[in-house]
């Protein structure tokens, strides 16, 4: 199992690498730099500031610099809030995502993989068939139809939860974004609990367990629930990312101080570094959460290990 | 007591009768998928949403970019089906034509992640041995890049072309394709009866084009049905934030935006495109189940 862990994470080095390294380049060969939208410089102050962030110099030299920047963990300054580097904008809004994001997650998962157990277990009952077309509704309805009709319902005419806003990560401010972003993949997990119990409840040991004359409860719980959630871990790696994807849309809609939204204006503000950060940021994020998954995954299913 | 020969004969006259037409694959899975009621009611559905959105826009009286300064915010009315947005465009014209967009992309999208896909992942297969590794570990090293973020960054940078977004989400979305169908080509190459083809003296070229695909053909068929809405989500994702298609043309996820900044006076903005959006996602998904319920063969 060590050995397994100490694998995958040696395989993440070169993907983070390569990450940092396509950001970079695409950075630098983009059209336009964040101080020509300014008014124009005389060349003098230009060649200045070009100085002080280091763009005077070859490519190759700033990328070294950078990449030996990132690896120390400094992501340099804002090309547009001048007065703060990328890693304290980055210390402020990363908060706000990591708890919604995690709420979101956890409850996705929790009450997911419960939905999809109980329609596994009353399969083709009314209930099985409310849950799962409930499921497929949350499938097709995306975060930004959501979340509106959710804030039309709960904000606008029950007046129960506020419309936007954070107020220093209050409750009720939390829960239409968390509900906005989690439906989807409760849904989701919903469905793939369901298949893989089925199957998973069809099988012979089940049957044997059953033919001991083990309850029912006991079965379901002590034998089924594991191997039944080996498609529901390989899910969560996606979900994660698309949890993370998604907050770009939801701190926009609920105007939530979060990184979502951080990237959404780096980028229409062409400020690179705070563009590149974020984008380093989050891919470092993918890759950790990908490696947790398989590792939760050889866990589970030794097969994989070997 | 019936002599070996009765018997013989016996069973000859059974196997006469029992002559029944044989099904190819397609055609079992034909009849399976017309069996299914969710997915056949779906393609009916999804027809008529195509056809309207295609025809529909042109019969109108409204172009989509006519503004009415007497009905701006104006409510479905026999005038205007849908209404009309804040700048008295019609809504359902508007409404139709953006369908046509993301419909549009969401197939052309589709393409693109299917034969990208498709390609690598047969070749992938089919080579095998360091090849085969090699090149998936390059498909998990782009697993592990976030390239919505890319598309964001891309798109802000380089200008906001729609040819640019559908290649950037086709491109993204050939990943899972070319994985699936990867697996199904390494499972089908050490499969029993390609190896019986091969020791009956079949050619490469004829196996591949009898046995391989045909068998990869049906899962590739349902995960590009399950591609196009997907490809839609992240039109309008991206059209939702702003960056995909531009004023004064429209798309699913751009009148969304617009709806959804104007509900507490306007529902409607939003509430017609919700639904064409969320009723043609719903179609696409039960087709692709329906279709892979069809294809199965650990269910025949």
């Amino acid at each position: 199992m060590f050995k397994f862990i100490l694998k995958r994470i040696l395989e993440a080095i070169p993907t983070m690498l390569i990450l940092i390294t396509v950001s970079f380049f695409l950075m630098r060969f983009a059209p336009g730099s964040p101080f020509s939208s300014e008014r124009t410089l005389p060349p003098q102050v230009m060649a200045n500031i070009n100085a002080k962030y280091g763009l005077d110099k070859p490519v190759f030299d700033q990328y070294t610099t950078y990449l030996t920047n990132v690896l120390q963990g400094d992501l340099g300054p804002s090309f547009k809030y001048k007065d703060f580097t990328v890693n304290e904008l980055v210390v402020s809004a990363l908060p706000v995502s990591a708890k919604i994001g995690a709420l979101a997650f956890i409850f996705a998962v929790v009450f997911g993989v419960s939905v999809g157990t109980l329609a596994a277990l009353r399969q083709n009952s009314w209930l099985d068939y409310a849950v799962m077309s409930t499921a497929m509704l949350g499938i097709v309805m995306p975060s930004f139809v959501l979340a509106p009709v959710l804030i039309y319902i709960f904000s606008i005419g029950l007046g129960w939860f506020p419309a936007g806003g954070w107020l220093d990560g209050s409750l009720q401010y939390m829960v239409l974004p968390v509900l906005g972003m989690a439906m989807m993949y409760v849904a989701t997990f919903a469905r793939i609990t369901r298949g893989s119990m089925i199957e998973v409840l069809n099988s012979n040991f089940i049957r044997t367990a059953r033919a001991k004359g083990l309850s029912y409860s006991y079965i379901v719980v002590k034998h089924a629930l594991k191997p039944a959630m080996l498609p529901v871990i390989s899910y969560m790696g996606p979900a994660f990312v698309g949890i993370i994807t998604g907050s770009v849309v939801i701190e926009t809609i609920f105007g939530l101080p979060g990184i979502g939204k951080l990237f959404v204006n780096a980028a229409f503000n062409r400020d690179y570094s705070l563009v590149m950060g974020v984008t380093i940021l989050i891919g470092f994020l993918f890759i950790l959460f990908n490696a947790i998954v398989d590792i939760l995954l050889a866990y589970v299913d030794p097969k994989i290990r070997y | 007591m019936i002599t070996k020969k009765e018997n013989i004969d016996a069973l000859e006259k059974f196997s006469e009768n029992l002559e029944i037409e044989g099904r190819s694959l397609w055609q079992d899975a034909r009849m399976r998928f017309m069996r299914n009621k969710a997915a056949m009611v779906s393609l009916v559905i999804l027809v008529l949403i195509t056809l309207s959105v295609i025809i529909a826009p042109l019969l109108s009286q409204y172009a989509f970019d006519d503004t009415d300064w007497y009905a701006m915010h104006a409510a479905p009315s026999a005038e205007h089906l849908f209404g009309t947005d804040s700048l008295g465009r019609d809504l359902f014209v508007r409404t139709l034509l953006g369908g046509q967009i993301s419909l549009m992309v969401g197939v052309l999208g589709a393409l693109v992640a299917v034969v990208i896909g498709t390609v690598y992942g047969a070749t992938s297969g089919f080579i095998g041995g360091r090849v085969d590794r090699m090149m998936m570990r390059i498909l998990e090293i782009l697993y592990s890049i976030p390239f919505m973020f890319l598309v964001i960054v891309l798109v802000t940078f380089f200008g906001r072309n729609i040819y640019l977004i559908f290649i950037a989400i086709g491109a993204i979305a050939w990943l899972d394709m070319a994985r699936i169908v990867r697996g199904q080509t390494l499972s089908l190459r050490n499969k029993e009866f390609i190896e019986a083809a091969h020791v009956s003296g079949v050619s490469q070229w004829n196996i591949i084009r009898r046995h391989i695909i045909p068998n990869v053909l049906g899962i590739v068929a349902v995960y590009s049905t399950l591609l196009v809405p997907s490809m839609i989500l992240t039109e309008s994702f991206l059209s939702f934030l702003g960056l995909g298609v531009q004023e004064p043309m429209t798309s699913w996820g751009a009148l969304l935006q617009e709806g959804a900044q104007t509900m507490e006076i306007a529902i409607w903005q939003l509430s017609f495109p919700a639904a064409f959006m969320v009723v043609t996602l719903f179609c696409f998904n039960y087709i692709g189940d329906g279709l892979r319920d069809a294809l199965d063969p650990k269910d025949r």
